[in-house]
């Protein structure tokens, strides 16, 4: 768990969004230690990803805070929002690279658009950071239309790593991927979280990935966090929407909407 | 009155669509002026919008300034008046036709590949990307193509105006046998400043709008391959009305009184 005596890198207090009628997070409470790596598990639809959205600014809550080393950051536009997005980056769960760029450019993309670094120098540190998630000097000069899915992730994560953010988050990190890469892609981000000592914000439904990357899983349910815990306390919740998920079992207290 | 509530639903609809669009024209164009300028990315689609759609507005105003040379001439004739045929030539092709005609070609080629472009980063989430990486979308994507469109198409226009023109004299002069020298004095006489200039305002204005609506549309689509087919749709149509629309107003402010 996380000190409370310290400031949290990232804590989030009452969040509330809706779409229309369909309230997606309802009071969301989150803390997020320094250096920690927290996964959110959750079933499809549960509001995970609009938990990451919100945090980067991509959308406006309805109401509740969110805080990042301790300064409010919900409302912030313009320069004050990318000199907080500065801190974070993030694997996208289509990797999300941009193909009109080779693949060095796009590791090297935040380093030449905001930090403004030379192109030959960029591509250097794009090459050492390819090298990181395990791909050749080679792969720099392809599109990422000529990669695999498994290499685009890695791609991904190379960018995601590329500016040395202080916090990393990771949308389905292992999704669509087969187990043993997916099991790469888990081994690649504990490196590299551990490496910089970044704090980590994933969410997944993939128990496998969540046990491998997580200090502290926490479930999202019905738009709040049900149970938060260390990920060896995880088998021992004495939850019922807890055992239900990490069993994958259909009957339960979790009623999956088959039919929205 | 339940007759009455779809007609206010559908008014506040279009209200809430027209407040949308404003606040989109008017972020986007003071990224335009405000610095930092991707030099590399305005010269891209130059490159994209002016240089490659050169062909198509060539064969447009060709084409056209030759229909419009036998078109004239036939009807004139009825009234003996063949010799203005070079007068309506130069006017309807700097005025109205290669202004309007290039716009809406533009519209379909650049309008349609912006849409799907930005439209297919927004659903496959590099528009986010680009956030996350602090670099601003409106900076990054939609103020290239803005400046490039508006600042290519009166280039286009400009040379389609000089097709245009030889395309009527070619019918004239080697098909309707009018006298070379004197087709191309009578062109000089009436080609004017006024005629000219309207079109390449136009022709900005124009390109503004494409660029626009295919970002706008591409900017807002939503929900996979079939948004991005509908974003293409709309960007087309709607910046096809607008130059249709704006063409009114420019011609009524230039020529209404």
């Amino acid at each position: 768990m996380t000190d409370p005596n310290k400031t949290p890198k990232i804590r989030v207090r009452g969040l509330h969004v809706a779409f229309g009628d369909n309230k997606v997070l309802r009071g969301l409470d989150l803390d997020v230690g320094n250096g920690e790596s927290v996964v959110i598990i959750g079933g499809s639809g549960s509001g995970k990803s609009v938990l990451l959205k919100c945090i980067l600014g991509l959308i406006e809550p309805d109401s509740g805070s969110i805080e990042i080393d301790g300064k409010e950051v919900v409302g912030l536009y313009g320069r004050a929002r990318d000199r907080v997005n500065a801190k974070i980056d993030m694997l996208f769960q289509g990797a999300a690279l941009f193909d009109s760029l080779p693949v060095w450019e796009n590791v090297a993309f935040g380093l030449i658009q905001t930090q403004r670094i030379a192109r030959n120098a960029a591509r250097d540190v794009a090459i050492q950071k390819l090298a990181q998630v395990g791909l050749g000097p080679d792969v720099a000069d392809l599109w990422p239309a000529e990669l695999s899915g498994g290499m685009k992730k890695r791609v991904g994560l190379a960018r995601a790593i590329a500016a040395d953010p202080e916090v990393i988050f990771f949308d389905e990190p292992t999704t669509g991927l087969d187990p043993i890469m997916g099991d790469v892609i888990n081994d690649l981000i504990v490196k590299c979280v551990r490496g910089l000592g970044a704090t980590g914000l994933s969410i997944t439904h993939d128990m496998a990935s969540a046990r491998k990357i997580a200090d502290r899983i926490a479930m999202l349910f019905e738009g709040r966090i049900i149970w938060q815990g260390p990920v060896s306390e995880i088998d021992s919740s004495k939850n019922a929407h807890v055992d239900q998920f990490i069993h994958g079992r259909a009957e339960g207290p979790i009623q999956m909407q088959v039919r929205g | 009155m339940p007759i009455l509530s779809p007609i206010g639903r559908a008014f506040l609809g279009f209200l809430a669509a027209t407040g949308r669009l404003g606040m989109f024209t008017a972020t986007a164009t003071s990224h335009c002026v405000r610095p930092p300028f991707y030099a590399r990315l305005i010269l891209r689609q130059m490159v994209e919008i002016g240089y490659y759609s050169l062909p198509v507005v060539g064969m447009t105003t060709l084409f056209t300034g030759m229909v419009l040379a036998l078109q004239t001439n036939s009807s004139f004739s009825s009234i003996n008046a063949e010799s203005a045929t070079a007068t309506v030539v130069v006017f309807a092709v700097t005025r109205e036709l290669a202004p309007v005609l290039a716009g809406l070609m533009v519209a379909g080629r650049i309008g349609a590949a912006i849409a799907a472009e930005i439209g297919t980063m927004r659903v496959t989430e590099q528009v986010d990307a680009l956030s996350t990486l602090s670099v601003n979308p409106f900076k990054y994507l939609i103020a290239p193509r803005l400046i490039a469109g508006a600042m290519m198409l009166p280039l286009l226009v400009f040379i389609g105006d000089i097709i245009g023109i030889f395309g009527g004299f070619l019918i004239s002069v080697y098909q309707l046998d009018f006298n070379a020298a004197n087709y191309l004095s009578r062109t000089w006489q009436f080609l004017e400043w006024v005629g000219v200039v309207s079109g390449l305002v136009k022709a900005a204005a124009f390109g503004f709008i494409v660029s626009l609506m295919g970002c706008y549309h591409g900017y807002h689509s939503r929900g996979g391959a079939q948004g991005v087919g509908a974003a293409t749709t709309n960007a087309v149509v709607s910046a096809s009305i607008l130059i249709l629309i704006a063409n009114y107003i420019i011609t009524a402010m230039f020529f209404g009184t």
